[in-house]
């Protein structure tokens, strides 16, 4: 990465409104910190209901995860490559959930996959298969809402690929599949787990949308952010101590990945 | 291993149209400005680029037709250099060099045994742990090589092999690509805009303008019969365009000039070359039978000497030495005599119009 020596000190009109931002992020943090039931802090996060939420978060999160990157990347690769009619619509369709309402998700989710869905009736009388108010709903919900983070950071990462790696290869006699898998992959990894992450984040603050359609069953469909909301009404320190911990684990990852994948970071 | 290619590629407003065989142990150099349409021959034949009209064939067997009939590249058995080489950065200079081996069905061990022995042929299995990125510029170029050779190619197609090199690691690598470019039994074809590599790598040099063909022939004849004024650039040469009869050629842009060749008749182009010409401050006297009044519009020095570009009829440029451009007393607007000896103009019929 190339460092500039700056030459004059930065000026006043954007370090005043760029500390302004900076303060705005951090000061809750620094609030949650601070309201922090320390005392109480080890029992509150061994709790039952904060293991399991938190077990269900992760295991959800990166099954979501998973699943968005195992059919996000092709479809990544396809509008990169402008291979199906209609990119520009297709692109747009991509990023609805980004923009949509977790709740109006939720409800086009039931919509699609609700037992008397579009979908989701068929499912359910010929192979009695249920998502809502399921485990298997919340991942549903999670890839739905989280996918399009993965899609768009990949699909930018195949766009600026510099095509003549995969020309030699190519022309060095590698089918299509090796292509891909031994080239044009790994020359996206860093996107790739950039978008991972990115998607993997979503996900696992994902409320609006699984509470819609998979409710807020202990145990089966209460995540984290759903169970921080539930004990917010009754046990204000849970509920911190919750997001503490929820909190953790973000950073965690984040400084895990730092200096490797994340954009930004240094790469060599 | 005879690569033929009679096809147009269009992209646009711009149409490559080529009509040309390349015979096998023979390297043809593709020399033109940018633009003409030089990479986009050879990824014709590569098969990274489909033709659009007319066909292509390798070995006598069609490979695209334009119509119904396209080999992919994988099937063509054309090893490519390619620009800035293209090296897989995620993977070694060993596992770059093994890749077509390991894609064309070897397994592992062999393909990395087939990687060292293409390798140490170039001399640079010292390298084979390195990532492309560690490696120097002319250190990539054998590895882009190398990595070409592997999979045993009919065809060898190098576009712009030098262009990323410096200087002084380009006339060691010419040299180094010169003789495996000898060793090489198929058909290879070099895309270039330096002349120099043209002269020293090629047998027979294809000059592509704007997407046409303009000449086709040995670098010795393209070095003394140029046809374009971008050839005559390359050479060094003003190339001077007029209408022969019995020994006189009438110029298109003014002037006169008497030449040796005395059957030579209609329209001809003739080859000034600067080391020919003498410059003087007098009208001159003595056996050169041509001689015209210009002014000096630049001076350039050029290695040695010093090149006098020279407005009249016709504007020529002259090659004189640093110390002649003082004695004479040279500088831009010194107005000056041009004398050449007519059997030193080179002659010939013009075969474009």
């Amino acid at each position: 990465m190339v460092r500039q020596r700056s030459t004059a000190p930065a000026p006043w009109f954007l370090v005043v409104p760029g500390l302004v931002a900076l303060a705005f992020l951090v000061v809750p943090l620094i609030g949650l910190l601070a309201q922090a039931p320390w005392g109480s802090f080890g029992s509150l996060v061994t709790s039952p209901l904060a293991t399991e939420a938190l077990r269900l978060s992760l295991i959800t999160s990166l099954v979501a995860t998973a699943f968005a990157a195992i059919v996000g990347v092709p479809l990544a690769w396809l509008l990169a490559r402008e291979a199906l009619p209609g990119t520009r619509v297709i692109r747009a369709l991509v990023i609805v959930p980004l923009l949509l309402p977790p709740v109006v998700s939720g409800v086009t989710l039931l919509a699609a996959f609700g037992r008397r869905g579009l979908v989701g009736q068929y499912l359910y009388e010929s192979l009695g298969i249920q998502l809502p108010f399921t485990t298997a709903g919340v991942v549903l919900a999670e890839a739905f809402v989280a996918m399009p983070f993965l899609v768009i950071t990949l699909e930018g990462a195949f766009r600026s690929l510099d095509r003549r790696y995969e020309e030699a290869a190519i022309t060095l006699g590698a089918s299509s599949w090796r292509v891909f898998h031994r080239i044009t992959l790994p020359l996206v990894g860093p996107s790739l787990v950039a978008g991972a992450v990115l998607c993997w984040a979503r996900a696992l603050g994902e409320f609006g949308a699984t509470i819609t359609f998979a409710g807020n069953f202990p145990g089966v469909t209460q995540t984290m952010p759903l169970a921080v909301y539930q004990a917010l009404e009754s046990d204000r320190d849970a509920a911190i101590a919750l997001s503490i911990l929820l909190l953790a684990v973000c950073i965690g990852v984040l400084i895990g990945l730092r200096g490797h994948y994340l954009p930004g970071s240094a790469r060599s | 291993m005879t690569v033929r290619v009679d096809a147009e590629v269009s992209r646009g407003t711009f149409t490559l149209a080529v009509d040309a065989t390349f015979e096998s142990g023979t390297v043809t150099a593709i020399l033109g400005p940018n633009g003409a349409g030089k990479s986009t021959l050879i990824r014709a034949i590569a098969g990274l680029q489909a033709i659009d009209r007319g066909t292509v064939s390798i070995d006598g067997q069609v490979v695209d037709d334009s119509a119904s009939l396209f080999i992919p590249p994988r099937e063509r058995r054309c090893g490519v250099v390619f620009q800035d080489y293209a090296l897989f950065p995620h993977l070694n200079v060993l596992d770059n060099v093994a890749f077509g081996p390991r894609s064309r069905g070897a397994a592992n061990t062999e393909a990395k045994a087939v990687a060292h022995l293409n390798l140490a042929r170039l001399g640079i299995d010292h390298l084979a742990e390195r990532r492309p990125s560690t490696v120097s510029g002319g250190q990539a170029q054998r590895v882009a090589l190398a990595r070409a050779l592997a999979t045993q190619p009919h065809v060898l197609l190098l576009d712009e092999p030098m262009a990323a090199l410096d200087a002084e690691t380009r006339i060691e690598i010419r040299i180094e690509l010169e003789r495996q470019l000898a060793d090489f039994a198929g058909c290879a074809l070099l895309v270039t805009h330096d002349p120099l590599d043209a002269m020293l790598l090629a047998d027979r040099v294809l000059v592509i303008e704007d997407g046409r063909v303009v000449q086709d022939g040995s670098p010795a004849e393209l070095a003394n019969r140029p046809v374009t004024d971008y050839v005559a650039a390359l050479m060094g040469v003003t190339l001077l365009r007029g209408t022969a009869s019995d020994g006189v050629l009438n110029l298109d842009n003014g002037g006169l000039l008497h030449i040796a060749d005395r059957q030579l008749a209609g329209r001809v182009l003739a080859v000034l070359r600067p080391s020919s010409i003498t410059v003087h401050r007098q009208p001159p006297e003595g056996s050169a039978r041509n001689a015209w009044p210009g002014t000096v519009a630049s001076l350039q020095p050029s290695h040695d000497r010093v090149l006098v570009m020279v407005n009249g009829s016709p504007s020529v440029t002259a090659a004189v030495t640093s110390g002649a451009i003082a004695e004479l007393g040279l500088s831009v607007g010194t107005d000056v005599w041009l004398s050449v000896k007519a059997v030193e103009i080179d002659a010939y019929p013009n075969p474009t119009r």
